[in-house]
């Protein structure tokens, strides 16, 4: 094919697979296998020096793995990617291979809870810290740079509250003191927002959510934008220092723009193991074909959903982008004009017992701690998913006691309507 | 030539017609990329001639090296110049006194001189610049995507399965 650019919902079906080379299978086949034979010894030697390009063990590569990896690549505009068991792993794989014990990043406090707790407990566990900018303005970040800072983190839909963060902005600050930018885009995906286009250097995703979008695998990817210069100081030890495993390479001088996901893979993924089963791979790639079609009518639902609650006397506030009136819907305009997703919180009047009374009353609407399924999911964020954070870090993370917390699937939106509006009645 | 963005087919037809390659800089250093594309290269049976004047008369992956493209026992279809910017003039006039002129030229990854390369098409040498042979084969071929690549191209035709379990292949031999 010539060098014409293909449309995004060409990619998505068909970007990293071709027909098996091996048996002409269209679809991309589920390699379920833990490794691979070699030619000769030559060979193994090779691939395990890196010098040629293979399958070893499914732990570090994989063939079906590797569709799921060039599809949200070229998805995300990067130069490569690195599929894992969870968005979780991602996480973890990337500041493996940006921090040192004693190094610190500078986070958004609006975040999924799971990764407050990441950043906030786990990771101090191997002497890496975060420091929580304390508004959303770029100058809140930058506030909290110092000598040790390594990156900046921030969701550009930020989970739960339906917040869209200013990336260019953060991305200026994050050049000005050569650090990477990395943005978590699961809720957004790259079909309403393609992060490195504003300046991102390193994309993560929970493939768990709408990417797979049926909620029925378990996933992450590091997406590598191929924009950082790791080469221009010492900062980044793993990637410009040479590496006694593999004989004294380099990986930044080895594989240029696409080093950062390498070292992902080769240093992290070899070493601390969270490797994606092919059959999840599998899930995933035959979910992403649909992204655009079901992102469409994740986006219409939800609009019209938000603007239901918005004129219901149960409820006291929505929080949602989309509305015209909400507070990010000009960033929202900026960052992702096709729509603002299908995640969004409201406050119910009645606060704690309320919210509970909602979520014990739905009939179509699932309870439960997951987002970006097709089907329509709700939860009490205060009650489950931040519960591990007191009260001031819930409300900090729009989590507070009154707040609900919706995804809202692609059923018919009337009968989505109908089910709030029973369950709202019963408070 | 566009040298800002090179159309694959221009790529292909170069990796595809090409049989012989000079690398000008190839290292004995089994962890440098200037072995790696020798090493690739020779793997996908291209005939590799490393020109090192201190490996000379030693062999690098398997290709015997000579000191210098005037050194050469034949003549080569391309030569791949893994040196210094500053270095690139006083390559030209070496390839310029070749008996018999290579067909293209290419320039490594971070290396570009648009003056340079001008005079190398004006005497009807095809011109690469700023990318690598290996990673260009490898992206064209299929076999890079293992590495979650993104080869930035799509086909409904699946790869060409060369000698081996895991190798794939541009050309037809």
């Amino acid at each position: 094919m010539s060098n014409r650019e293909p449309g995004f919902d060409t990619l998505a079906i068909h970007a990293g697979a071709q027909p098996d080379p091996a048996t002409g299978a269209r679809i991309t086949p589920i390699y379920q296998t833990a490794s691979f034979v070699f030619d000769d010894v030559d060979h193994a030697a090779s691939l395990f020096g890196l010098q040629a390009f293979g399958n070893i063990y499914t732990r570090i590569t994989n063939p079906t793995t590797a569709v799921l990896e060039e599809r949200v690549a070229a998805l995300e505009g990067g130069t490569a990617a690195l599929a894992v068991s969870s968005g979780h792993a991602a996480q973890l794989l990337v500041m493996h291979a940006l921090m040192q014990p004693g190094d610190e990043f500078v986070a958004a406090k609006k975040l999924y809870g799971g990764s407050i707790n990441q950043f906030g407990q786990s990771f101090k566990s191997f002497d890496w810290h975060v420091k929580w900018a304390e508004g959303l303005a770029p100058a809140d970040f930058e506030a909290q740079i110092t000598k040790k800072t390594k990156a900046i983190f921030i969701e550009s839909l930020a989970n739960p509250g339906g917040v869209v963060m200013d990336i260019a902005g953060i991305a200026a600050v994050a050049k000005k003191h050569h650090i990477p930018l990395i943005v978590d885009n699961t809720m957004a995906t790259p079909y309403l927002c393609r992060p490195i286009e504003h300046g991102a250097d390193i994309v993560v995703e929970s493939l768990t959510k709408f990417l797979g979008g049926h909620g029925n695998s378990m996933g992450g990817i590091i997406v590598d934008g191929g924009t950082f210069d790791w080469a221009k100081d010492d900062r980044f030890p793993i990637l410009t220092q040479p590496r006694e495993e593999y004989n004294g390479m380099v990986l930044a001088e080895t594989f240029g723009n696409f080093a950062f996901a390498i070292a992902c893979r080769v240093l992290g993924l070899r070493d601390l193991g969270p490797a994606i089963s092919p059959f999840n791979a599998f899930q995933i790639i035959a979910g992403i074909e649909t992204l655009a079609l079901r992102m469409e009518r994740h986006c219409e639902n939800a609009l019209k959903v938000a603007e239901h609650l918005k004129a219901h006397d149960k409820v006291e506030w929505v929080s949602y982008a989309g509305l015209k009136d909400d507070e990010h819907h000009a960033m929202q305009q900026k960052y992702m004009p096709k729509g603002a997703g299908a995640v969004f919180t409201f406050g119910v009047k009645g606060g704690y017992d309320a919210g509970i009374a909602v979520v014990s009353n739905v009939e179509i609407f699932s309870h439960l701690a997951n987002i970006g399924d097709t089907r329509s999911l709700i939860i009490h964020p205060a009650s489950t998913t931040h519960r591990q954070l007191n009260d001031e870090q819930q409300a900090a993370a729009g989590a507070g006691a009154d707040v609900l917390r919706l995804s809202v699937g692609i059923e018919s939106v009337d009968d989505l309507i109908a089910d709030l509006d029973q369950a709202l009645a019963k408070i | 030539m566009n040298h800002d963005n090179y159309d694959d087919a221009y790529l292909r037809d170069i990796l595809k017609s090409v049989k012989s390659i000079a690398v000008i800089g190839a290292s004995a250093n089994q962890v440098r990329p200037s072995f790696f594309v020798v090493k690739y290269m020779v793997s996908k049976d291209y005939d590799v001639f490393p020109i090192n004047p201190g490996q000379a008369g030693k062999q690098i992956a398997g290709a015997m090296t000579y000191a210098s493209l005037a050194e050469l026992p034949q003549s080569v279809h391309m030569v791949d110049i893994f040196r210094k910017p500053e270095a690139l003039p006083g390559i030209v006039e070496e390839i310029f006194q070749m008996p018999e002129r290579p067909k293209v030229v290419w320039l490594q990854l971070g290396i570009r001189d648009d003056d340079i390369a001008a005079q190398l098409e004006a005497k009807g040498i095809k011109v690469v610049q700023n990318r690598c042979p290996k990673i260009e084969y490898a992206r064209l071929c299929g076999e890079i995507a293992w590495t979650g690549f993104n080869r930035r191209t799509i086909s409904s035709k699946k790869p060409k399965l060369a000698k081996g379990f895991q190798h794939f292949g541009l050309r037809d031999e």
